[in-house]
């Protein structure tokens, strides 16, 4: 681990005392954590959980995933990219409050992987996207174990990290607290205890996942066809292009910019970006009717490349960051850990 | 921060269709890209599409746009003086400094040859830079050549065989496909050759496998892809291949690249 600033402070908090503390940052920052919708589920008995504005610590879900990722708040699943009246092109205010993101260690790994896209990847970076990343801070939510059987960051080297303003663990309704970042300190209350808290990660995967080395795979596609091998078709039988590993997946940062015009007011409207995802139809459609990767289990390989082969050629890591939720929302139960586990077989047996 | 999305008008100059369904455009436009690079053209509420430079000029930049769509409709519903919205020009177009002195092969399929007219323009006008070429020009059928009036000026500098994949009666010309034309080129110095292949996927394919059989190098290649694009900016994700993402390293490869860009 990096050095800690020499200012860090950690501190056991009651839950009023914690309040106090989130009432405080409030002053200043929205404050953003997975939060439990009940009965929003995808099943009408199961309870959502998602990335919402919340004021109390009560609120924050500590013990589950978030069934979205926190990506939204970055990359919204819609935004507009201009007001379009007439000839003009306005772009929109975008909220200036600072904002503070409740995130588990392998989501703080995938917003470094957005910067990669956002920010770094092409001719300059993205203004919707760096805008709301200058503005935001990071608070680590602690996984002393992984949160469940979907969960793979010790394999993708995402579970720990030293990138976070502060940190937090639910301890028997009291909250841990460990704060580096100058200006998220004084909103400690003046009480609070010092404690002995450095967060915990997890140092094992339920299940063990074995990622295919990036360079052996890029001779298995050059050299030995690798996209034609049977494994894919499989997943053609299977996959029903619904999109959901992409829409819940914590790196997927693919969009469509198109046009709106307002029905009552035609001579207005509005130029967004929406969420686009590479398993659904359309996602290549050419004009002349030629498409790439029409059948589902291309397209499955081409979403496990990028997240384990092609991300980490261009950019020097992995694009994945075993968050599970891929798998987690897979309807048909696809599990994407198999397939790179599966993957690493093939190259095996060679 | 400035806004990379933010486009600029650009008036149209003069509208001048080509076959029933493509028609060019010149637009009122200051800064020259480089042949082979690509603008994103928009017209407020109807969307945002790519489209490559078929011309280059003093002030003004030449479109050729087929209509099939949303935008390209509200295009072609507009009139000289009327304004569309550019932004760009993106991405990597074709490397005039490492074609200069050697014998040009550019191999065009259909649309394909928008993007590389303003190469052969280039090379037309500077012979003394280049040391020769041969045009080879497919298309679906007589009815779908583009630039008529160019191609009979360029006759009369260069060498251009022009085939089709079907005619009517009374058609003079070849029919069959790009690659039946290549038999008859003579590739001696074979290293004194480079080769612009740009169309349809199917007919680039064939041309550069072509290409190779006759003994060039993949070094010798250049092509240039299309993909459904959105931003241009290498953020979308739609044009991606592999680790490449056309709209920033492309849409010029050279071969050597190419031939890795599996989908
Ligand atoms: C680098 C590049 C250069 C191009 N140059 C030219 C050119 O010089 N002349 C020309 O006529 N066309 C060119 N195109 C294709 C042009 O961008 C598409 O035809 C575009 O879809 C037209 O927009 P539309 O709104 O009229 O069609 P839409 O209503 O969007 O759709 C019509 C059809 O085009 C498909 N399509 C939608 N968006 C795109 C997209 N961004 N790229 C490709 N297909 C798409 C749709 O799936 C549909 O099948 C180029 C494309 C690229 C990527
Ligand atoms: S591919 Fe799956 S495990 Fe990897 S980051 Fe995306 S959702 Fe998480
Ligand atoms: S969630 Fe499952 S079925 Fe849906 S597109 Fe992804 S892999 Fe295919
Ligand atoms: S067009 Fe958006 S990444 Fe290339």
């Amino acid at each position: 681990m990096h050095d800690t600033p020499s200012e860090t402070r950690r501190v056991r908090l009651s839950c009023e005392e914690a309040d106090i503390l989130l009432d405080n940052l409030a002053a200043h920052y929205r404050l953003f954590a997975p939060v439990r919708l009940p009965g929003r589920g995808r099943f009408s008995d199961q309870d959502a959980i998602r990335y919402a504005e919340v004021h109390t610590v009560h609120e924050i879900e500590h013990a589950r995933r978030s069934h979205f990722s926190p990506k939204e708040i970055l990359f919204p699943v819609s935004q507009t990219l201009f007001y379009l009246m007439d000839d003009a092109l306005q772009e929109p205010q975008d909220d200036p409050r600072d904002m503070l993101v409740f995130l588990r260690a392998c989501d703080i790994h995938g917003i470094a992987r957005l910067d990669d896209i956002f920010l770094n990847n092409g001719p300059e970076p993205e203004p919707y996207y760096a805008r709301r990343r200058a503005r935001i801070k990071l608070a680590l939510l602690e996984c002393r174990h992984s949160l469940d059987e979907h969960c793979f960051c010790v394999a993708m080297g995402t579970n720990r990290t030293d990138a976070y303003a502060m940190a937090v663990r639910c301890d028997e309704g009291q909250l841990l607290v460990e704060v580096r970042d100058d200006d998220l300190r004084p909103a400690l209350p003046a009480s609070a205890a010092p404690a002995d808290f450095t967060p915990e990660f997890p140092t094992a995967d339920p299940q063990p996942v074995v990622v295919p080395d990036a360079d052996r795979l890029q001779s298995a596609i050059r050299d030995h066809g690798f996209f034609a091998h049977p494994m894919w078709a499989d997943y053609a039988k299977r996959c029903i292009a619904c999109g959901r590993c992409n829409t819940h997946c914590m790196t997927c940062s693919c969009f469509t910019a198109y046009d709106i015009a307002y029905t009552e007011q035609p001579n207005a409207g509005e130029r967004r970006r929406v969420w686009a995802s590479c398993h659904i139809d359309r996602f290549t459609d050419m004009a002349g009717g030629h498409a790439f990767r029409d059948e589902n289990g291309s397209r499955m390989r081409f979403k496990t490349m990028h997240k384990i082969h092609d991300f980490y050629q261009r950019f020097g890591r992995h694009m994945c960051v075993g968050c599970g939720r891929c798998d987690a929302s897979c309807p048909e139960y696809i599990s994407f850990a198999t397939c790179i586990s599966a993957i690493s077989r093939v190259l095996e047996e060679r | 921060m400035t806004n990379p999305y933010q486009p600029q008008p650009a008036a149209i100059l003069d509208i001048r269709p080509e076959t029933a369904i493509d028609t060019t455009f010149r637009l009122a436009w200051d800064t020259p890209p480089s042949p082979g690079q690509f603008y994103e053209v928009s017209l407020p509420r109807l969307g945002e599409a790519p489209f490559s430079i078929s011309g280059i000029g003093d002030g003004y930049l030449d479109m050729t746009i087929r209509k099939v769509g949303r935008v390209t409709e509200g295009i072609f519903a507009l009139q000289p003086g009327d304004h569309v919205y550019l932004r760009g020009p993106y991405g990597h177009g074709f490397p005039l400094e490492q074609l200069a002195g050697k014998r040009l092969v550019i191999a065009a399929g259909g649309t394909g040859l928008a993007p590389v007219k303003p190469v052969i323009q280039y090379a037309l006008a500077h012979p003394e830079r280049f040391n020769g070429m041969e045009i080879l020009l497919g298309f679906r059928s007589p009815e779908d050549i583009l630039f008529r009036e160019e191609i009979a000026a360029w006759q009369q500098q260069a060498p251009v065989h022009i085939t089709v994949d079907r005619a009517a009666p009374g058609w003079p010309g070849k029919v069959g496909v790009i690659t039946e034309l290549l038999p008859g080129l003579d590739l001696a110095p074979l290293d004194q050759f480079q080769a612009v292949v740009v169309g349809p996927p199917l007919m680039m394919k064939f041309t550069v496998r072509a290409l190779t059989e006759r003994g060039l190098c993949d070094d010798q290649i250049w092509v240039s892809y299309e993909r459904r694009m959105s931003c241009g900016l290498g953020k979308c994700g739609h044009c991606k291949i592999n680790e490449k993402y056309v709209c920033v390293d492309g849409p010029v490869f050279n071969f050597t690249e190419a031939r890795w860009l599996i989908d």
